[in-house]
């Protein structure tokens, strides 16, 4: 029965996970949901590489442990080696190709984004493909056109911030605190959507499937502090201001994200939409998918939370890349960079 | 004085007893934009770093995209570095993309590396500059950022170093 690692450090988490040949998941570890506290000092830093080189092997001897395996009874190891911050993807691709040369085991290399579409085969317990795969998230904002678990092509992406990092920013600019996606949510529980007017880039235009959020940092501010060089001052703003402006920003947001994920699914004829990320935790955000998928007869999957963040449980695509025979060799590289449609169709 | 596209202030600044060249450039509009980073592409020399300041909605990325964009790199290539916190782009020279917006200290920035990057043939840079400024290599060119209306930006350009009082001169001047 083959059993795989898998390894994730593409961004800010360490996590490893063992799945079997019947997508099982026999153990899955997540460094900031651990307990590892006393094993660093009592201090788990949040960014940078460094954080990584001490989480790694914990993980990965905890993911192992709580599998009840041993290295030795492994089939293959699988690593997240594309895309992302090029210092921590280099400590888990470094960490894998160790133990596949240690363990004389065959590697892997997992896409960070199509493993997130691919949590939702794992959440759906049956297959998904072909669909149409949209990551949200706060470093990626991507539409992917998935013909197998083998093959997938960028449609689009943001141009310039990711939704995620658009939920933070306005956040922070409102005073919410962090992390922004559930603060922002929570006051606009309370506001009203259509108060103020924001920009939805892009949205008119059939003819891309892109994303544009950096212009609602501008918009906010102009909005609400007004023009000239104003003193930012959240304070100062009237809650229930913060509230109609979090709920406008928030539907913008959606508005942008479901008209370009219609779009993918009218172009391509697909019947199937997999939205993975985190982003994907906003409520509003799942209530406007799944209404539109209902009335559109659209196949919707969305996997819960502690799939959609970042994870490894998802690098089980990494099994059907073990059936296919497609295997890294040790000379396997990072890509920090993301994988663009007009790069895929000039190669 | 007014200008068919974008507004150019100079003078001199006295500061910490250095002299320092200075200029403010005023975009009303993305060719604008386009123009100051076209002017930015055609005389920053490999090995320049450049620190850009400002706020949230300040036109900080905005303007490495048009940077990049006149090194041939298609805008939606160049996108916020905000969680990946370094991109790369390739121009007729490679670029580097920093941003310090989530870093909590100085040890996360030098952590990632950017004396590699600075002393690289590439040009490299910095938004959120300020919050690592201990760690910035000795000269560098700033760019302040500010939004002073909906569509208009202001950029001031300085120059932080001997070496780089030239090239600020020279950006000025391909503004003219």
């Amino acid at each position: 029965m083959p059993l795989i690692l898998t390894i994730e450090s593409t961004c800010d988490e360490t996590a490893a996970a063992v799945i079997n040949d019947r997508l099982e998941v026999l153990s899955a570890v997540v460094a900031s949901q651990e307990k590892f506290h006393e094993q660093f000092g009592g201090v788990v830093p949040e960014i940078a590489s460094r954080a990584h080189v001490e989480r790694i092997l914990p993980v990965i001897d905890s993911a192992l442990r709580k599998a009840g395996v041993r290295l030795s009874d492994l089939d293959a190891v699988a690593v997240a080696n594309r895309p992302g911050l090029a210092g921590s993807l280099l400590v888990g691709l470094m960490a894998a190709k160790t133990l596949a040369l240690a363990g004389n085991l065959p590697l892997i290399a997992i896409d960070h984004l199509q493993a997130h579409i691919y949590a939702c085969r794992l959440a759906a317990g049956k297959d998904v493909f072909p669909c149409i795969g949209l990551i949200v998230s706060g470093g990626h904002s991507n539409i992917y056109r998935c013909e197998t678990p083998l093959d997938f092509t960028p449609l689009g992406g943001t141009i310039d911030d990711a939704a995620g990092e658009a939920f933070d920013k306005v956040a922070s600019m409102l005073g919410l605190g962090f992390p922004g996606g559930p603060a922002l949510q929570r006051a606009a529980e309370q506001g009203d959507p259509k108060k103020f007017r924001l920009p939805r880039p892009l949205l008119d235009d059939d003819s891309r499937l892109e994303f544009s959020f950096s212009g609602l940092k501008t918009a906010v501010r102009y909005q609400l502090f007004g023009a000239g060089k104003p003193e930012m001052n959240a304070a100062t703003l009237d809650p229930q201001l913060v509230a109609d402006m979090a709920a406008s920003v928030q539907a913008a947001i959606i508005d942008c994200l479901a008209g370009k994920a219609m779009l993918a699914l009218q172009q391509t004829g697909f019947q199937r939409l997999c939205i993975g990320g985190g982003v994907a935790a906003n409520r509003p955000f799942r209530e406007r998918m799944e209404r539109l998928a209902a009335e559109r007869g659209i196949e919707l999957h969305i996997p819960p939370l502690s799939l959609c963040t970042d994870n490894a449980v998802m690098g089980a695509i990494a099994l059907e890349k073990y059936n296919a025979g497609q295997f890294a060799t040790l000379d396997l590289e990072i890509s920090a960079g993301l994988e663009r449609p007009h790069l895929a169709r000039s190669t | 004085m007014r200008r068919s596209g974008g507004s150019l202030t100079r003078g001199y600044h006295f500061e910490h007893e250095t002299l320092m060249d200075t200029f403010d450039f005023l975009t009303t509009s993305e060719a604008d934009t386009e123009r100051l980073g076209a002017a930015l592409a055609a005389t920053l020399p490999g090995g320049t770093t450049v620190a850009l300041i400002g706020t949230l909605g300040a036109g900080k990325t905005r303007l490495v995209q048009a940077f990049a964009a006149a090194h041939g790199v298609p805008r939606e290539a160049a996108t916020s570095p905000t969680f990946v916190l370094v991109n790369e782009y390739q121009g007729r020279l490679p670029i580097y993309h920093f941003d310090a917006y989530r870093l909590r200290d100085d040890d996360e920035f030098i952590e990632l590396g950017p004396e590699e990057y600075f002393e690289s043939n590439g040009v490299t840079f910095v938004e959120w500059a300020d919050r690592v400024e201990r760690c910035l290599p000795r000269e560098y060119v700033e760019i302040r950022c500010e939004a002073v209306g909906e569509t208009s930006r202001q950029f001031t350009l300085a120059a932080r170093g001997k070496g780089i009082a030239a090239i600020v001169e020279a950006i000025s001047r391909s503004l003219r």
